[in-house]
């Protein structure tokens, strides 16, 4: 493979295009809807009405408005329909001569698609996920070609370095800086770690990517692994997500029967393999060290750390470990230029940021937004509120680790840092939005029994302290509760906090301190001894 | 080996490169409590007991698997430290069922003394009062899940000093739990070579000899030290 062949590819899959395109989306939101029947039904009908050789019915990845499922986009109509039935298929096909088909359209000039900026998913509901070609044809593996043969190691380090990229996993650490380590350690082996093991509760961003264009982030890894010195990539992804794991490793495939992936990748010294290896489920798998112990085939439970993985990771190995959407956004990074990429963003958080609008609002899906947009935007404008009239109340960002931020704080910057201020955090990406009618206790408590559940059980204050913080917010739901155990839920908060080994212990007590922070009265109001309570019995 | 200079608590401290901060402590006379660290065997930093300060750190660390550096500047006994201390001590004397009085290990035992010199006197969350097994299919030896800590040093000594890998842990969070072998009961763990490290290892009254009585049960660190002096250091011990 070389050049050449990628021009070639990608100029005979244009010419082969057809003067119609029906993009259906096959991602899990939509085919859980049944699009796939609409698939199917669209090319019988396309079949039936004698246009084959005008109408490409092509399965394709996230369409974003997940709300309206299935979705069926049209080239050249500029058009989406939503909740599309297989029944509706033939109307659909002859609406391609402009006929007004009785099926509901997607406003594509709503703020929730007017405010998005595609870079990670600027591929995503266009290319087909099955089909390296379909990628080829929209600019694919171009970067990888330029990196391989045009820059050296350092010189892609210096790009993503500039381009002011930071880890989309959720804490945020300097992408470039993270491959500097790596490729400055000294060892005759080295391996690249693509972290797809999503699982915060309501986030779906991952998942999304990885099943809309797989080959973008086995693009980005490879040009990790190149910058870095890696001979052996594996993508950590959950079990949980068959269809993304079906993808991926048919992408694995193509990519090696192309040479994308093996020996000599574009005629350059430089090799590389991907495999993908299967959690089993656990949470604290997202977590970098116990991550590596599962790909290891050890118990995944986190260790202490330094040593980071970037010194000390996979078999002792210097580990390079990412997060899908930080490898996703490499190809463009290259393409395009870090100044490109830097112009996107905030001074200290730059780029889009993919988030799964979840909860409590009306237009649920997939966004991808540039730093710096507020709240208020997304919730309000993108998001539509809340339903029913109802008002939002708070939104809730970063999973378990994170917080709610409430509504009087909507204006805030969606960044790394204004997000810490709020005790919230960035996340990997999950925002749930709860109206009026969301008690925060029970938001709480929720959040900690699952941290309860997914705790290893490795540290003490993780494992038994989770446990005493559920136990003391369910006393206080169920009004058993007094001012002394929210003291001491407090104080219990703060040692959890402080104390813990790694991120999921030491994170635990966000959602109850965010909500805390603004909602106390709300916990107040179901003590025993609170002089509202008094008042009520007397 | 160069040596590294540190103050630990205010005091001058010289230290082997490559020392942690809990080995040079110890080796200049300071006590840092832990549950979870034991002589020779790997260090794992779960219990958290042995958490310092380190001025200039934004976290808190375990001093078991933190090296000491050259003019690092440590604080192992303040005010939070001992909090936070008492309260992991609470939270471990909650989470199952330690009664002292009935306990083959009172007054031989690691949690407990913890408990007396921390001043951890009452335990603030409620007793969760699991319901646990206690093993004592086997010929010599006995396992009390209720006066488990899951420090996990029975699992470490069992693979990295006996290498026989019998003990292991499985469920997690509340429920984790040692288990022998496949978890199949001590007696058919046919891995086990009834050597019985495991139970000189244990800190508290889970592991113990069958046999022993209330405050009967008393270790001897000796023998791990005898193997690991042996293994490390190339000297027997007389």
């Amino acid at each position: 493979m070389v050049l050449e062949d990628l021009v070639k590819i990608k100029e005979r899959y244009l010419a082969q295009r057809k003067k119609f395109t029906f993009r259906v989306c096959l991602a899990a939101g939509c085919v859980s809807a049944n699009s796939e029947a609409v698939k199917e039904a669209l090319e019988k009908a396309v079949a039936e009405a004698g246009l084959q050789n005008d109408v490409e019915v092509r399965g394709v990845g996230c369409l974003k408005l997940c709300c309206g499922g299935p979705l069926v986009a049209v080239d050249p109509l500029n058009v989406i329909y939503q909740k599309v039935t297989p029944a509706d298929a033939p109307a659909l096909v002859a609406a391609l001569n402009g006929a007004e088909p009785p099926v509901a359209k997607v406003d594509l000039a709503h703020p929730y698609f007017a405010k998005q900026l595609n870079v990670v998913l600027e591929n995503s509901g266009i290319v087909d996920p099955d089909d390296i070609e379909s990628y080829i044809a929209h600019e694919g593996y171009r970067a990888l070609r330029d990196a391989l043969r045009e820059l050296s190691p350092a010189d892609v380090i210096a790009i993503v370095t500039k381009s002011g990229l930071r880890g989309r996993g959720g804490a945020g650490y300097p992408t470039g800086l993270k491959w500097a380590t790596v490729a400055k350690t000294k060892s005759a082996r080295k391996f690249v770690i693509c972290n797809a093991d999503e699982g915060d509760p309501g986030a779906f961003m991952d998942r999304s990517v990885l099943e809309s264009d797989p080959h973008r982030v086995i693009e980005g890894m490879i040009i990790a692994a190149y910058a870095v010195g890696a001979e052996q990539g594996y993508i950590y992804v959950r079990a949980e997500y068959p269809l993304a794991i079906k993808r991926l490793q048919n992408a694995i495939r193509q990519a090696r029967q192309l040479g994308l992936l093996g020996s000599g990748i574009f005629e350059s010294p430089f090799s590389f393999n991907i495999e993908i290896r299967i959690g089993a489920g656990a949470f604290v798998c997202g977590e970098e060290t116990a991550l590596i112990a599962s790909i290891a085939g050890r118990r995944g439970r986190p260790r202490p750390r330094p040593p980071y993985p970037a010194e000390y990771g996979l078999f002792g190995h210097p580990t390079l470990i990412n997060n899908v959407e930080t490898f996703a956004n490499i190809p463009p990074i290259i393409r395009n230029g870090p100044e490109w990429f830097a112009r996107i963003g905030t001074e200290k958080s730059k780029g889009t940021k993919v988030f799964a609008l979840a909860g409590q609002v009306k237009h649920t899906g997939l966004i991808e937004v540039p730093m710096g947009i507020t709240l208020r935007e997304i919730v309000e404008e993108m998001g539509g509120g809340a339903p029913d009239g109802k008002r939002v109340k708070a939104v809730q960002t970063g999973g378990p680790s994170g917080g709610c931020v409430p509504a009087s704080e909507l204006d805030t910057p969606v960044d790394y840092e204004s997000l810490t201020r709020l005790g919230s955090i960035m996340g990997s990406g999950g925002m749930i939005v709860m109206d009026e009618t969301t008690r925060m206790v029970d938001v709480a408590r929720f959040f900690v029994e699952f941290c309860m559940d997914e705790s290893c059980g490795k540290c003490a204050p993780c494992r038994a302290g989770t446990v005493q913080m559920y136990n003391l917010l369910t006393k206080i739901r169920d009004g058993r509760a007094t001012l002394q155990d929210l003291q001491t839920l407090e104080e219990l908060c703060e040692v959890v906090k402080n104390t813990s080994l790694c991120g999921l212990g030491q994170t635990a007590p966000n959602p109850v301190l965010s909500t805390l922070r603004f909602f106390r009265d709300e916990y107040l109001a179901l003590l025993k001894d609170h002089p509202a309570q008094q008042h009520q019995s007397a | 080996m160069a040596a590294k200079t540190l103050t630990i608590n205010g005091q001058l401290i010289s230290a082997e490169e490559d020392q942690t901060v809990l080995a040079a402590a110890r080796d200049a006379g300071i006590e840092i409590p832990t549950l979870c660290h034991l002589e020779g065997l790997p260090d794992v930093g779960a219990c958290r007991l042995c958490l310092v300060e380190i001025v200039g750190w934004p976290r808190l660390v375990p001093a078991c698997v933190t090296k000491v550096a050259e003019g690092m500047e440590v604080y192992t006994d303040t005010e939070r430290l001992r909090k936070y201390r008492r309260a992991i001590l609470e939270l471990i004397f909650a989470e199952r069922n330690h009664v002292c009085s009935v306990c083959v290990s009172n007054g031989n035992c690691e949690l407990q003394n913890l408990a007396m010199k921390l001043g951890m006197d009452h335990v603030r969350f409620e007793y969760r009062h699991p319901n646990l097994d206690v093993d004592v299919s086997h010929r010599l030896f006995g396992m009390d899940h209720n006066r488990c800590i899951l420090c996990t040093r029975c699992v470490r000594v069992c693979w990295y000093v006996e290498c026989a890998g019998t003990k292991n842990v499985a469920g997690r969070g509340v429920n984790s739990r040692i288990i022998t072998d496949m978890n199949q009961p001590w007696a058919e763990a046919e891995t086990c070579t009834n050597c019985g490290k495991c139970v000189q290892g244990c800190p508290t009254g889970a592991l113990f000899y069958k046999g022993a009585t209330v405050a009967e049960m008393e270790r001897d660190r000796s023998k791990l030290e005898f193997i690991v002096t042996a293994r490390e250091k190339k000297q027997w011990l007389v």
